[in-house]
């Protein structure tokens, strides 16, 4: 009697406890994470009055970065900051109005188009949404 | 507290007329010999596909169906769900261990000659079983949507399109159009959360039924011996779970020590990986059609291969029907021997698929 | 019925006349196909030459009148024949000097290749009677021409090295003009080749992206500087601004090439700078000089920079092979590893102030990523633990019922 009734309770317990450890992980799992959604289509990349005309700011879009530059216009535009030579990041050089890469001189325009040096294809362009005080970018297409 | 389980269970009896059902349960036995390990491997086939039916539709709340949408998705359970990880690596391991479970299954009871009058049904929905859960895993690996899915679908579709008269509206109606886009990902995903589980949910159903109202086979080896029963309710049941528990195991290990991986995005675009195959439990019937001549008595070497799979499938499923002297009782060596080959095929191709060079 | 045959004349003729204006005879190809090895290469290697695309052939180079079959008629008193070495440039240049003609067929193409051939070496020397240098056929072929833009030609980016080492690469043809025939091995060898051939990047440097084209020579030691800065202008400019650029001047040192070379240009090393030996700085700088020191701690930034990249890039990796999704502090380590890439160009500059705010910048963002590479490390050991802990239950749940089991065998049956 006494060794069945240990049994007993040595399945129940190890079964509550096996349950418990796998429930935990079950309702982790159903809570919302901090990062609601998984889409990197489009991206809050600055706020309002962040940047001064003919100023750049690099920013995270999905896992490579973008840039966004306000025109010495005002005007605010978003392309892919990866360069289509060898992959470094371009900057915006206000003097000129166009897109550099300092690594091997290449250079675009802010359509993303190939003016000079070795880069192979135009860069990426985004569209902006002003949402309010924010600044998102979206892929097109 | 008993008092009121007790309550409780009378209330619900009164009502639903469980106690017949558990009394028919109490005199179920199942025989135990020296081959009935085998008799377990269809209970884990059932675990496991529970399991995949609790982690898929978990896995649905965070999955976007979506071709701009799919693998972020999956990316984002890998990173930033809590336990997605985990959720996610437990579906695509426990999908493979599944199959490998089925071919087990599948196989022992081949030899076990389990098919025999009258389990013929049963052999049949385990055969209808088996090319649902294919369906399962052709149309799950495409919904990450990164570049091996991507390809390996590809590989897949264009095998479908080469079947003679069919092969070209079959593979139309897979993809949903010409080529594989949103559309393919939208019906894939369709089979795989609603058709095809509806479909298994019924065939499992009868499958179910008909091992508990014929009992569990005894091999023929042992027909005129003296044969221990044990009770199926609850000593079978316990050794069931206990099997459950220990593949559980593996799979936990498994899941921590080799999470499963993103991969890199599908581009359309891009030029076919080298290697390209399809996943392990096709390679067989992939590499056959990579290594047959390309004619044979001036018939395409490929529709051939194609065409012997199909008979194949067919006299495999027929086979309760075709061994006629499994039915009466009577050794039969030869159906055996056919079985033996047929594995030993899907074995060697399956390691040729990763051994030989350029393939 | 007479009408009907009139009929089936006039088509008949009708189907084979553009037939018999496209094939226009040609005599020329016809006997030159029917001979062997030399005289019959021109009609092979003809079919696929530009010339012949544009709708020119034998006679519009070699003269002569391809409509006779004789040899005589048809080597008439136009006939110019295959031209000597030394003749070869005029003969070309009849119509590649010629604007207006080239105009008909390429308003584009350049008509001053002789002009600036005879400024070059191969020029200069074939003038004073060298017909060992190289003519217009060493390097463009004869009889199967193709322009520098398809991947057969000889003046396609990737093969110009060939081309050119044809001649520059043996050793017995250079001996009697005292040139060295390394250029090619050690081109071989560099960074720029590496990402022509590997990298199929059709802007990487050739041969004639340095020395030039038809005007080919060597660039003399101010030049090179301007020729690295087509493609380098920010290590240009930094140089320039640099006390470098006033000692090089005055010393006749050759910019670029000083510390990085010529032909076998690698990629540069952190250990070319600094203090140690090996180092580029102490062919000029005493040690304990000024710039000595300030090299040295150039050095020592890079290296810090470098070997915690390095490190930080280590740990992700182990967190990613034990599972963990680190795609987020990756990225923000590429980014560093770009701003890496700035600090060593900023060396040209020689500016200390410049490299230690930059360095900083970059090290205040690893600080971020060695965080995030210890997080995820942490919830690898995290998993494993959990695993641990859920395998224990499950053992114990295992055994459990093991044990229940053997209690169901033990009792009475029922």
């Amino acid at each position: 009697m006494k060794r069945r009734s240990f049994v007993n309770f040595f399945l129940g317990g190890s079964l509550g406890a096996t349950v418990l450890a796998f429930l935990y992980p079950i309702i982790r799992y159903l809570l919302p994470p901090a990062q609601a959604e998984a889409l990197q289509k489009r991206v809050m990349a600055a706020k309002v009055g962040d940047l001064a005309p003919n100023s750049f700011k690099i920013f995270k879009f999905g896992s490579s970065p973008g840039i966004l530059i306000n025109t010495q216009e005002g005007q605010l535009v978003a392309l892919s900051a990866v360069c289509t030579h060898l992959t470094c990041t371009v900057r915006y050089e206000g003097d000129s109005g166009t897109l550099h890469c300092p690594c091997h001189n290449g250079r675009f325009d802010l359509a993303g188009n190939v003016i000079s040096g070795p880069p192979p294809a135009p860069l990426e362009t985004y569209k902006v949404e002003i949402v309010g005080e924010d600044v998102f970018v979206a892929k097109k297409a | 507290m008993k008092k009121t389980f007790q309550a409780l269970w009378a209330f619900l009896d009164e009502r639903f007329q469980v106690h017949s059902l558990l009394e028919l349960a109490k005199k179920k036995t199942v025989p135990e010999h020296k081959h009935s390990f085998w008799y377990f491997f269809g209970g884990i086939c059932l675990f496991l596909t529970a399991l995949q039916v609790a982690t898929g539709i978990m896995l649905l709340i965070y999955y976007t169906p979506t071709v701009d949408g799919a693998h972020e998705s999956v990316q984002f359970i890998m990173s930033q769900v809590k336990f997605g990880w985990l959720i996610r690596s437990v579906h695509s391991w426990s999908a493979n261990i599944l199959i490998g479970v089925l071919l087990i299954h599948m196989f022992s009871t081949f030899f076990l000659k389990a098919y025999r009058s009258p389990r013929e049904l049963t052999w049949v929905t385990g055969f209808f079983l088996f090319v649902l859960f294919l369906a399962f895993g052709f149309s799950g690996y495409l919904l990450p949507w990164n570049e091996l899915s991507f390809f390996a679908t590809r590989v897949g579709t264009d095998i479908a399109g080469s079947l003679p008269l069919v092969g070209k509206a079959l593979k139309t109606f897979i993809l949903g159009g010409s080529t594989i886009g949103q559309a393919t990902l939208t019906r894939f995903v369709w089979l795989h959360t609603a058709i095809l589980p509806l479909a298994a949910a019924v065939l499992i159903g009868l499958h179910v039924l008909l091992v508990q109202l014929l009992g569990m086979s005894t091999p023929l080896s042992l027909k005129d011996k003296p044969v221990k029963e044990i009770p199926f309710f609850p000593d079978f049941i316990y050794k069931d779970v206990l099997g459950w528990t220990l593949i559980l195991i593996l799979v936990g290990v498994l899941c921590v020590f080799l999470p499963w991986e993103i991969g890199k995005k599908a581009d359309p675009f891009s030029a076919t990986p080298l290697g390209i195959k399809p996943e392990w439990y096709f390679t067989f019937m992939f590499t056959t059609l990579k290594i047959i001549p390309s004619h044979i008595l001036s018939i395409e070497g490929e529709k051939l291969a194609i065409l012997g799979f199909l008979l194949g499938g067919a006299l495999w499923l027929l086979v309760p029907f075709l061994n006629r002297r499994a039915s009466q009782g009577k050794p039969s060596p030869t159906v055996t021997l056919v079985g033996a080959a047929i594995l030993a095929y899907i074995v060697v191709m399956t390691i040729l698929t990763y051994t030989l060079p350029g393939l | 019925m007479p009408k009907l045959g009139f009929a089936a004349a006039v088509m008949i003729g009708a189907l084979l006349l553009p037939g018999a204006l496209l094939a226009q005879k040609n005599s020329c190809l016809e006997c030159h196909s029917k001979l062997e090895d030399e005289l019959k290469a021109p009609v092979e290697g003809f079919k696929l030459d530009i010339h012949q695309q544009f709708g020119l052939s034998c006679a519009d180079c070699h003269g002569g009148n391809p409509a006779k079959d004789d040899e005589n008629l048809a080597k008439d008193k136009t006939f110019r024949g295959a031209p000597k070495r030394p003749q070869v440039p005029a003969f070309c240049a009849r119509c590649h000097s010629d604007s207006a003609y080239i105009k008909t067929f390429n308003p584009r193409l350049r008509v001053d290749q002789l002009d600036q051939y005879r400024t070059s070496r191969h020029g200069l020397l074939l003038q004073k009677g060298d017909t060992k240098v190289a003519v217009c056929t060493d390097c463009h072929g004869v009889h199967g021409i193709q322009t520098a833009k398809h991947p057969k030609s000889r003046t396609f980016p990737w093969n110009v090295p060939q081309t050119c080492g044809r001649c520059h690469a043996d050793a017995a043809l250079m001996k009697a003009y005292g040139i060295p025939t390394s250029q090619l091995e050690e081109y071989k060898q560099s960074v720029h080749a590496r990402a022509l051939f590997e990298k199929k990047d059709m802007s990487a440097p050739v041969c004639n992206s340095c020395h030039g084209n038809h005007g080919a020579a060597p660039p003399d030691v101010k030049s090179i500087a301007f020729v690295c800065r087509q493609c380098h202008p920010s290590a240009g400019e930094l140089f320039s601004k640099s006390p470098h650029k006033k000692a090089f001047d005055e010393m006749g040192f050759s910019e670029c090439e000083a510390c990085h070379g010529k032909h076998k240009i690698l990629q540069p090393a952190d250990a070319m700078l600094g203090t140690e030996k090996g180092a580029l700085c102490a062919q000029c700088h005493e040690p304990g000089s000024k710039p000595s020191v300030a090299a040295g701690r150039m050095r020592q930034l890079l290296g810090e920079l470098t070997s915690e990249i390095d490190a930080d890039g280590a740990l992700l990796d182990r967190a990613e092979r034990k599972g963990v999704e680190v795609s987020d502090p990756k990225y923000r380590l590429q980014e560093i590893h770009t701003l890496l890439v700035s600090v060593r160009n900023l060396t040209h500059g020689l500016d200390l102030a410049d490299i230690e705010e930059k360095a900083g910048e970059g090290k205040t963002l690893l600080v971020g990523v060695r965080a995030s590479a210890e997080a995820a490390l942490r919830e690898a050991r995290l998993r494993r633990t959990g695993l641990v802990v859920a395998t224990i239950f499950l053992i114990l749940f295992a055994l459990a019922f093991y044990l229940k089991i053997r209690q169901m065998r033990g009792r009475p049956k029922a």
